[in-house]
């Protein structure tokens, strides 16, 4: 094990990829993701790591590559923001369906109109449903960690499912922070070269990306809904075996101070670090609250968050994309349904932050807690289900 | 002048690649170019196919025509994920985690999958130089979704959205020239083909394949379900769109145009028209006009391919 080093994580998320040995790196650079694509050229351009880089024409063609070198057996990685991620929509899809291990690193920005080069979650949440493994990072350990671990993950026979690993735009990705990374035997030796099931090979021929009649259409996706559901389990056992090789210690949900606390907060990303922070303040002001903090986004982690919320009075999910006329954020709606479904007999609130890169200081934040733990029900205004932190009308 | 002859036609083996039981129309000659194009290409080779007619025709879950190693991603994309393939096969091999040996990567697409929605994926394919050949089989339509126009299609032939009408004399454009855009790429191979001239066709495979680099070859494949011919005609017309000077037969080798078949004296493009329902409503105007345009084409190629 290393000393730590000091690295934009950006660079650290690089190295992870050259940790995982990646094979095939096809990509398009868009801002916030472009320090990691530059740095993985340099890699591959100074023979640091043996790979194919295909400097594609679009996101697109990024990830309609990927889906071709995964399918010839290559690991596969590449990395995306905002618009780069709508313009790979399409193929988000048809990795996740034909059961293609790649893994993205998600540099989260908003989305335009209008354009805005800053982070929000508005690209990962509008590709929520792509059938793709999602994980959310706070900070740069966890960037790198979640690298080595999503190729673990993607790989495993049980699995054969892509995984996007998210991290902030900016409030994440361009900031230094203090990293260790694994030693390359002791990740060999975690992550071993990807056996894949089947190849594109003339040795031996198969058909792939077949269309499918309503008789059959519904059994692929249920076939494949099935993979990721069963794919928790997989994310768990590598969490673990992760702790254990490495000593640093993941769960698919993060809690902070929940025990004591009978208001919590949730949110995903770098925001938790704020969250954190905030909650120790208040800690140290004799006021109780806790932090729920989904590491897994999808598969959601049900019976996890049902576990941690079912003693709980409040929660707060604090979210960075707009609803786009939806009741609530898309993290939100996703917790009631799981309130409603559970029996739980919590409060709910909804609060969308930090959107286009907007910061969020402490203080308010410390505002926000003090009057969601205070009061029956926060009271928004223009009649809407969810608050939109420091807008101005 | 005769074609120099490559190949003799036993030089092609027995064995099918694109087997029997695919569901494409009466007459297709897009499978049996691909049918014919693929015994060159052999056992050692990977197909990433565009959606369109070839891909629907041939792989309903849980069936399959291919007897080669074959990926369907989407409709835009063939030339990409065949770029992925290339990269992937490669550095598997240099890392010796497969056996060395030659692979064919090859991406093939329609019309519409090329001149239109894939353009952009192909440029960047050539552009970079994978070593890969694209064949674009060139209906001149969207026939898998029921004959809409695309950029391929003819001046003045009818299609679902190119209609004759009091206000329209159905396709108002001229043909894109795709070949030509592919040697703007400067590859190393660039051909025209027909499988009405199959030795021909067959002769462009084998320079494609062996070609290092990016190689592309553009497919005339008459559609008797789209042209409104009998499926009994589809050699036909291939041939008379070759003897009119419609689609002339070339290949363009590092730059070096060189027309593999010539048909001078052209014959009259009426000849080709004629018979087809697609051109039907066109007036003796349009046709001269048509004439004209292939007149000036077919003088233009052989200026190019008197180039030195």
């Amino acid at each position: 094990m290393s000393a730590n080093k000091g690295m934009e994580v950006s660079i650290a998320a690089s190295v992870a990829a050259k940790l995982a040995r990646v094979e095939v790196i096809a990509a398009y650079p868009i801002t916030p993701q472009t320090h990691i694509v530059e740095h993985l050229a340099d890699i591959v351009a100074n023979g640091e790591l043996d790979a194919s880089y295909i400097n594609v024409e679009s996101e697109h063609s990024a990830m309609s590559a990927c889906v071709g070198a995964s399918a010839s057996g290559a690991r596969t990685f590449t990395s995306t923001s905002a618009q780069g991620m709508e313009l790979m929509h399409e193929i988000l899809f048809i990795a996740s369906g034909m059961r293609l291990p790649i893994v993205m690193a998600a540099v989260n920005r908003a989305l335009s109109s209008p354009l805005s080069i800053w982070g929000d979650h508005s690209d990962v949440m509008a590709a929520r449903d792509t059938g793709w493994i999602m994980l959310f990072t706070e900070n740069g350990q966890e960037v790198v960690d979640s690298i080595i671990m999503a190729f673990k993950i993607a790989e495993d026979r049980k699995v054969l499912l892509p995984v996007m690993v998210n991290l902030d735009g900016f409030s994440l990705s361009h900031v230094i922070e203090p990293i260790q990374f694994p030693a390359q035997e002791d990740v060999d030796r975690f992550l071993p070269p990807y056996a894949p099931l089947y190849t594109l090979h003339p040795d031996r021929p198969v058909t792939m990306g077949a269309y499918a009649m309503p008789e059959l259409y519904t059994e692929a996706k249920y076939g494949q809904e099935m993979a990721i559901r069963n794919s928790k389990a997989v994310v768990k056992e590598v969490m673990d075996q992760f702790s254990t090789e490495f000593g640093r210690k993941y769960s698919i949900v993060e809690t902070y101070n929940t025990e004591n606390a009978d208001t919590v907060f949730m949110a995903l990303g770098s925001i938790n670090e704020n969250i954190k922070t905030a909650i120790d303040i208040l800690k140290d002001n004799g006021k109780e609250l806790g932090l729920v903090a989904p590491r897994l986004f999808r598969p959601f982690p049900a019976d996890e968050l049902v576990e941690v919320l079912k003693t709980k009075k409040k929660l707060a999910v604090l979210e960075r994309a707009m609803p786009g006329g939806a009741m609530n954020g898309p993290l939100y709606n996703e917790i009631a349904s799981l309130v409603i479904q559970n029996g739980l007999n919590i409060q709910l609130e909804n609060f969308i932050f930090g959107l286009g890169g907007r910061d969020v200081e402490p203080d308010e934040l410390i505002d926000l807690f003090e009057q969601v733990s205070t009061s029956a029900k926060v009271v928004h205004a223009d009649n809407k289900n969810y608050g939109v932190i420091g807008v101005r009308s | 002048m005769r074609m120099k002859s490559l190949e003799r036609y036993t030089d092609t083996p027995d064995f099918e690649y694109a087997t029997s039981g695919h569901r494409a129309c009466q007459g297709c000659a897009e499978i049996l170019a691909l049918r014919l194009g693929l015994k060159v290409f052999g056992r050692d080779s990977i197909i990433a196919m565009a959606t369109g007619c070839m891909e629907i025709i041939s792989t309903p879950l849980p069936t399959t025509s291919w007897r080669l190693p074959w990926i369907h991603v989407a409709f835009e994309n063939a030339a990409a994920v065949a770029s992925g393939i290339e990269s992937g096969i490669k550095i598997q091999m240099e890392k010796g985690k497969i056996a060395k040996k030659d692979i064919n990567v090859i991406a093939i697409a329609g019309d519409g999958g090329t001149s239109d929605i894939g353009l952009q994926a192909l440029s960047g394919a050539m552009e970079r130089g994978h070593n890969f050949t694209y064949i674009c089989v060139d209906n001149e339509a969207y026939m898998n979704t029921g004959i809409q126009r695309s950029s391929s299609t003819p001046f003045g032939a009818m299609t679902t959205t190119s209609p004759p009408g009091k206000k329209s004399i159905g396709q108002k454009t001229q043909k894109k020239n795709m070949p030509k855009i592919a040697v703007a790429h400067n590859i190393p191979y660039v051909a025209t083909a027909c499988p009405s001239y199959p030795f021909d066709f067959l002769a462009k495979i084998k320079k494609a394949k062996e070609t290092n680099g990016p190689a592309y070859i553009h497919v005339l494949s008459v559609c008797p379900t789209g042209w409104r011919v009998p499926s009994d005609q589809a050699i036909h017309y291939g041939r008379l769109a070759v003897r009119t000077g419609v689609f002339p037969l070339y290949e363009v080798e590092n730059g070096r145009y060189r027309i593999t078949y010539s048909p001078e004296p052209l014959r009259p493009v009426t000849e080709y028209i004629k018979g087809q329902g697609r051109f039907r409503h066109l007036t003796d105007d349009l046709i001269a006009q048509i004439q004209e345009q292939v007149n000036h084409d077919w003088q233009e190629l052989k200026n190019y391919s008197e180039m030195k």
